[in-house]
């Protein structure tokens, strides 16, 4: 099953992001979260997000969604520090209505590169 | 017995220390008011994860970086601790550098951060401090100018860079959400930037 991790520079976020897509995918315990720094303040720490994919990972590819700034350099460097060992991609998309659709997605079993496209398509939902 | 790299290290974290208020103060105005918070948190980690007495310049570099890029929760984490693994990986095994090592070591620290960042020069970051320095740099180097004098030429270069920021928009990081009206400022990034050469300079006039 596909893994999920959830970055942001709030740790309240991510785990609110969380609640929610879990609500749409019950029962699923791929998805991850790094929000914050450990000592609670506001930020992303890459080494945090390193052992969120190094968790979220169960062989089948693990898909990120990151706020915005240092959330997505913070990434990239976490993936970077795994040199290869994990199939990991950040998802070009907005991170709560990404994060829904990917937890949908893994859940029911779909493999990495289409969890990942149906979550970059989110880019393109229309509000009104 | 404190090893040099340690002592230089507690050099920069003064320095940072010292300027944490205004660092800080120079984010509020194009930024999220966190760069000198951020960038002390990283270095208050930072002397409690280097061992007082390692004298491997590599192994202490990288361990600045491993712990800046989780501690510091900014943009700036990420950057500055590829910087310091970069430049540490030149000084694997070395206790001592010469003016040579240093510039190469200046070099890879830009080029992380050029790799991590994808900006260049004149888009209002810490680049546009290091680069001038770095260049400056090498051209006395070249000269045949030891260190110190080098890097002395390189912190004048990268006083004039942070200058140059402030009459430039940014186009990336969070004052790149301000357009033109980060104009005016100088860069928070290019300063903590100038800040380091100048305390490794600071450290090595002894
Ligand atoms: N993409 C980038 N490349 C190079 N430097 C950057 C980049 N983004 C931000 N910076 C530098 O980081 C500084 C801001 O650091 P900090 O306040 O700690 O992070 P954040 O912007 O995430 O709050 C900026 O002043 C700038 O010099
Ligand atoms: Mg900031």
């Amino acid at each position: 099953m596909v893994g999920i991790v959830i970055v942001s520079h709030s740790a309240k976020i991510a785990e609110g992001i969380k609640e929610l897509a879990l609500q749409m995918a019950i029962g699923y315990e791929g998805l991850y979260t790094a929000g914050g720094l450990e000592d609670g303040s506001i930020g992303t720490d890459a080494v945090r997000i390193m052992e969120a994919i190094q968790n979220a990972d169960q062989g089948d590819g693990v898909v990120v969604l990151a706020d915005l700034g240092s959330g997505i350099i913070s990434a990239e460097t976490a993936i970077d520090m795994l040199e290869g060992a994990v199939k990991v991609q950040i998802a070009d998309a907005p991170i709560v209505e990404g994060a829904i659709i990917a937890a949908v997605e893994a859940s029911i079993g779909n493999p990495f590169e289409q969890v990942l496209s149906e979550t970059e398509k989110t880019r393109e939902f229309r509000k009104i | 017995m404190a090893s040099r790299i340690y002592e230089c290290i507690g050099k920069i974290s003064e320095a940072i220390n010292e300027n944490k208020d205004f660092l800080t103060d120079l984010d509020r105005e194009i930024g999220d008011a966190d760069h000198g918070v951020n960038m002390a948190r990283g270095f208050s980690a930072v002397m409690e994860a280097i061992p007082q007495d390692e004298t491997d310049i590599g192994t202490v570099l990288k361990k600045t970086g491993m712990t800046l890029l989780s501690k510091v929760g900014g943009a700036s984490g990420p950057l500055y601790g590829t910087a310091y693994m970069e430049a540490g990986k030149l000084a694997a095994g070395k206790s001592e550098l010469n003016a040579e090592d240093f510039g190469a070591m200046l070099n890879a620290a830009i080029e992380g951060i050029q790799k991590r960042g994808k900006a260049v020069r004149g888009e209002k970051t810490m680049l546009d401090a290091l680069i001038p320095a770095y260049e400056a740099y090498t051209a006395k180097v070249t000269e045949g100018a030891d260190l110190i004098s080098a890097l002395e030429e390189a912190c004048t270069k990268a006083k004039e860079g942070i200058e140059f920021t402030k009459t430039i928009r940014a186009t990336k990081g969070r004052a790149s959400y301000l357009g033109d009206r980060s104009i005016g400022h100088q860069d928070p990034g290019a300063t903590s930037a100038t800040l380091t050469l100048e305390a490794i300079l600071d450290y090595l006039k002894g």
